[in-house]
């Protein structure tokens, strides 16, 4: 059971490594960078505080505390996988509406150069 | 497109549709001579710009592949900002007769609706559906009868023309992906009103489909839900 405990504490600490390397390479923006390392310290944390783990099982009616680990470890993965799909559909309608403004602008601009050019042409 | 004929405006929004797009385009000017026709071309990867400007229509070119919601509400949005009172969408695959534009622009004229559905079934014919696609429609009349509370025969129809008061909201408010079904939603929250009327369809003429047989599950899946979350959605963040 340590073992599993031990992994998941190596897990936490390579995604804190992953994360904060994908920002120092501009990979991640450091605002979407934020949800990451906050689960990923929270895993950590439970991973090394046993004695909470052991609380949260019993409250929970758990056979064993490295269960209570993973619903919290799940929770925060889900709670962060949620954030970014608010992120991401936020940005995707601001990212079409800016799509349908730039293309009536251009629309509009050709229009107006035809206008300017038609009575040179004459 | 000039300033003074902002009365109806003709929009085929269009994605690779080099080998249809013209000939719908020379069908419509033949079915209403001098009416603008607005191809909104949704970042074709073929020749489809070009064709279009060739046969005489104007290009709203977009800069990336929205999808055919994002695609049509585009053109909504720059008819309305220009002026128009109706609009009427044509497909650009060539499935929708331009003849039958005149028999939409009647019934949008009436001024008893806001939103005209161009129809395969209003006549009993159900010309030109496949297996597949009929099998949906009867599922969505179904689903959408107590929605809107009156049967509507064609939900799917792209073939649609919308008045002024229509025009405003899709402007601002118009589902993305499949559009058709959840318009009809977004409509009967407004308290706007619908009629349907007689058209001819055809079969594509070259080409394929975007929708697939694959697709069609995540079709059924995602319009299902897009309904009913426009039946529980507040105005919300999308303006």
């Amino acid at each position: 059971m340590d073992r599993l405990f031990d992994v998941v504490t190596v897990f936490s600490l390579i995604l804190i490594v992953w994360v904060l390397s994908s920002v120092r390479r501009s990979h991640i923006r450091v605002e979407y960078s934020v949800s990451w390392l906050l689960a990923a310290t929270v895993l950590l944390v439970l991973a090394q505080w046993r004695s909470f783990d052991d609380w949260a099982a019993s409250a929970l009616g758990l056979p064993d505390s490295f269960l209570a680990l993973a619903i919290f470890a799940g929770a925060a993965f889900l709670i962060v996988l949620y954030r970014q799909s608010l992120r991401i559909s936020g940005l995707k309608d601001s990212s079409i509406t800016l799509a349908q403004q730039l293309a009536i602008l251009e629309f509009r601009l050709e229009a107006l150069n035809e206008k300017v050019q038609a009575p040179n042409t004459h | 497109m000039t300033a003074d004929a902002k009365r109806v405006l003709v929009l085929i929004p269009a994605f690779n549709e080099e080998a249809n797009v013209g000939g719908v385009i020379e069908e419509v000017q033949a079915a209403v001579p001098g009416t603008p026709v607005l191809v909104v071309d949704d970042c074709s990867v073929d020749a489809t710009r070009s064709h279009a400007r060739t046969a005489g229509a104007k290009v709203l070119a977009l800069p990336h592949h929205l999808g055919l919601g994002g695609c049509v509400q585009a053109g909504y949005r720059l008819a309305y900002e220009l002026g128009y009172e109706y609009v009427i969408r044509v497909d650009g695959d060539g499935q929708h007769d331009p003849r039958d534009i005149p028999t939409i622009l009647k019934a949008l004229e009436l001024g008893n609706c806001e939103m005209v559905i161009g129809s395969r079934f209003v006549d009993g014919k159900g010309s030109h559906t496949s297996f597949l696609r009929a099998g949906g429609i009867v599922f969505f009349r179904a689903v959408l009868r107590p929605i809107l509370g009156r049967p509507v025969h064609d939900p799917t129809s792209g073939y649609v023309g919308v008045n002024r008061t229509a025009l405003a909201l899709f402007s601002s408010t118009f589902p993305l992906e499949y559009p058709e079904i959840e318009a009809l939603v977004v409509l009967q929250r407004k308290r706007f009103r619908f009629v349907e009327v007689p058209c001819r369809f055809r079969p594509r003429r070259a080409g394929r489909s975007t929708i697939t047989a694959v697709k069609s599950l995540y079709y059924i899946i995602h319009v299902l839900l897009g309904v009913f979350v426009n039946i529980l959605k507040f105005e919300g963040r999308r303006k």
